[in-house]
């Protein structure tokens, strides 16, 4: 029986190795063999309080999921805006109200479709927008008035918000009624995605116009959702997630304040995007602690006096850095995991990975998994039953207690550099985050972290499975518009918007009205971002290695 | 193995790049800190850099080896178009590894170009370096 014993083998040297490390999460903190009423410190009411009251440790309404399931909100969208018009149609016939939107790489750095750097780029990986046109198109027969709509734009967020609010008056809603969220996380862009196109100091200037010109013209319109997602992708723990995310939340809110907003007029509109990953506990850990230090901060710190402005709300994914590409149908078992330490930790809304993104585009069955995987455990677990289930556990608390408390040493630093801008430039955040994600690949590697089917139990011969093909027509179609669209347009109109557009940006006003005049005339996404090149020029930076 | 010949003894030298709009630097960033680890000169191109300019920088540099990493679906462009201005520079000797979300059809069309590796997500770093070892000996073998 060679092969038994082999078996026997590996799981004696295995357990040693067990025995031997000492256990430690994503964060780095150590782990006692179990908890006791001694590792809780505090009392019930300030810690932990029920369900909907402040520090709402245990989720933001009393009832929670038995009042109402959390959204299952699933991010989608490539090619064409015809294609995309055609998925939210479908979408809106099987009763979604909610939309939620991706656009491709040039979209996202402000490009049109016709820029040589767009070559081969564009609807890849989400529908490209290069003008107005192409939004009447995506939103082509859909009330506006009764659906919300959420666009993953950071870097354009102005721009795509303009876009939107031209394409609802046209179609008779008009800005006021307008519902929906964008990103237009721009800190977190500087810190992982990186995906900019101006300096820091000139990208926070143009969130403060959009906070300005939404809170007094567009209260529907959620204009920031402050992300940890990338973070956490970029290789951050889950405690440098937390911190980094709400460090840049309070940036917001002093920015808010800081332009003559009333905290409580604005903070109520800002929500969160987490990440959801494999180590269980830490991850329900880190969502409550979220939603105890927001609460405490915005009461006490920034003054707020409405439960709505101290409530943290989140939209969560599942990671996708955990998907392996071995024997990628294990992906559904971390994705399940993942998700029920969102919804364990209290999630307003989740999307669920497919288990074939290491591959590819995710395939139509893949997608369907995914959301099969949210409709059981809502449907089939118990997990919805009762709120914040967890709650009490000695493990469970201290370790949110200790997530909170090194949340706040990294507050300290960050502020004695001058603040999240300042520990940006000087690429502060950035080298942290390469450091841990250096640190975790080193661990797997030596064995110290076992992923499944990557370093343990793995096989020698991947069967491939099948994976999404899709027929790119979409370049020859966007340029053949955006030809179009600067055939019919009022070169001098255009001109003139533009021409405005760089007195505004250069005069430091408020610049919402000049981009939806410019928009209007049909100026493209790349003419309207290039006048910002002009006037803030780009941004490199800092050496991270 | 080790010092038995000159070209052993040679640093191996590096530009890491991503060739397109794509921001996604974990990867690559964790991979020029191990090759540096490894011994190797690394070069890190920052953020954006078109092919024409990976290529310019790759020859100026005089290295030895490029590692192409993308996870935005466009490797099938952008990677054979640094190998068409590598070429059009006279520098065809530099050796092109890749890496990213790259689906196995793609792999075989960039194999076919000379572009080796494509290595995918949860590659072991030792392979990805034994890998570029092999590439950069080829290099000097072919420039001797």
């Amino acid at each position: 029986m060679p092969a038994t014993n082999r078996t026997k083998k590996a799981y004696k040297s295995d357990s040693q190795v067990l025995r031997d490390n000492p256990r430690t999460n994503s964060s780095g903190f150590e782990l006692k063999d179990y908890y006791t009423p001694d590792d809780v410190k505090g009392s019930y009411k300030s810690k932990l309080g029920a369900p909907g009251e402040y520090p709402y440790t245990r989720g933001i309404h009393p009832d929670m999921y038995r009042g109402r399931l959390w959204t299952m909100r699933m991010f989608s969208g490539f090619g064409t805006p015809e294609d995309t018009n055609g998925r939210l149609k479908l979408l809106l016939s099987h009763g979604e109200t909610g939309l939620s939107v991706a656009f491709d790489m040039p979209t996202l750095y402000g490009l049109d479709a016709s820029s040589d750097r767009a070559h081969g780029e564009v609807g890849k990986c989400g529908v490209n927008v290069s003008s107005l046109k192409d939004m009447e198109v995506i939103f082509k027969d859909i009330p506006l008035n009764k659906v919300s709509t959420s666009m993953t734009i950071n870097a354009p967020a102005n721009v795509l918000t303009a876009m939107y609010a031209v394409v609802g008056e046209k179609g008779g809603t008009p800005k006021k009624n307008l519902a929906g969220t964008v990103q237009a996380d721009i800190l977190k862009e500087y810190i992982a995605q990186k995906e900019w196109m101006y300096p820091p100091e000139a990208h926070m200037r143009i969130i403060r116009d959009m906070m300005v010109y939404c809170t007094n013209n567009m209260p529907k319109w959620n204009y920031i959702s402050i992300s940890g997602y990338h973070i956490r992708e970029a290789g951050a723990s889950a405690v440098q997630e937390l911190a980094f995310t709400l460090a840049d939340g309070f940036e917001y809110v002093k920015l808010g304040i800081e332009n003559g907003l009333d905290v409580d007029s604005f903070a109520p509109r800002l929500s969160f995007f987490f990440n959801s990953s494999t180590n269980f506990f830490e991850e329900i850990a880190k969502f409550r602690a979220a939603r105890r230090i927001w609460a405490k901060e915005m009461k006490e710190t920034y003054g707020a006096k409405s439960e709505r402005s101290m409530k943290l709300r989140f939209h969560s994914q599942t990671s996708g850095y955990s998907l392996t590409w071995q024997q990628p149908l294990n992906n559904i078992v971390r994705t399940s995991v993942e998700a029920m330490a969102a919804i364990l930790g209290g999630t307003q809304s989740l999307h669920t990975n497919s288990y074939d993104e290491a591959w590819a585009l995710p395939s139509e069955q893949a997608v369907e998994v995914a959301l099969r995987t949210q409709q059981v455990i809502a449907h089939e677990t118990g997990i919805p039953d009762v709120v914040d289930p967890l709650g009490g556990s000695y493990y469970l608390e201290s370790l949110t207690d200790k997530m909170e408390e090194e949340a706040y040493k990294y507050f300290k630093t960050i502020n004695a550099m001058g603040g999240v801008v300042s520990a940006i430039k000087n690429g502060y955040l950035q080298k942290e985050i390469a450091a841990t994600a250096y640190a975790h690949q080193r661990k797997v590697e030596n064995g110290e972290l076992k992923v499944v089917g990557v370093n343990a139990f793995s096989k020698e011969n991947e069967q491939p499975i099948n994976v999404l093909k899709i027929d790119f027509n979409a370049e020859r179609i966007q340029k053949k518009r955006l030809r179009e669209v600067k055939l019919k347009r009022n070169e001098g109109n255009v001109q003139r918007n533009l021409d405005r557009l760089r007195d505004v940006y250069s005069r430091d006003e408020n610049s919402m009205e000049s981009i939806i005049q410019a928009v209007k005339a049909y100026a493209t996404l790349q003419e309207i971002s290039d006048v910002g090149r002009e006037v803030f020029g780009g941004w490199k930076e800092p050496t991270i290695i | 193995m080790e010092g038995t010949n000159n070209n052993m003894k040679r640093r191996i030298r590096i530009l890491v790049a991503k060739p397109a709009l794509d921001g996604h630097d974990r990867g690559v960033l964790v991979l020029a800190k191990a090759f540096r680890d490894a011994g190797m000169e690394v070069l890190y191109a920052g953020l954006l850099p078109t092919p024409e300019s990976v290529a310019r920088i790759a020859v100026d540099e005089d290295v030895d080896v490029v590692a192409l990493s993308l996870h935005n679906s466009a490797h099938l462009s952008a990677f054979p178009a640094v190998k068409k201005w590598l070429k059009k520079l006279g520098a065809d000797d530099i050796q092109i590894v890749g890496g990213g979300i790259i689906p196995p059809a793609d792999r075989k069309k960039l194999e076919k170009l000379g572009i080796t590796g494509n290595f995918g997500p949860g590659t072991p770093l030792d392979q990805v370096i034994e890998h570029v070892r092999k590439v950069a000996k080829k290099k000097w073998v072919k420039d001797q």
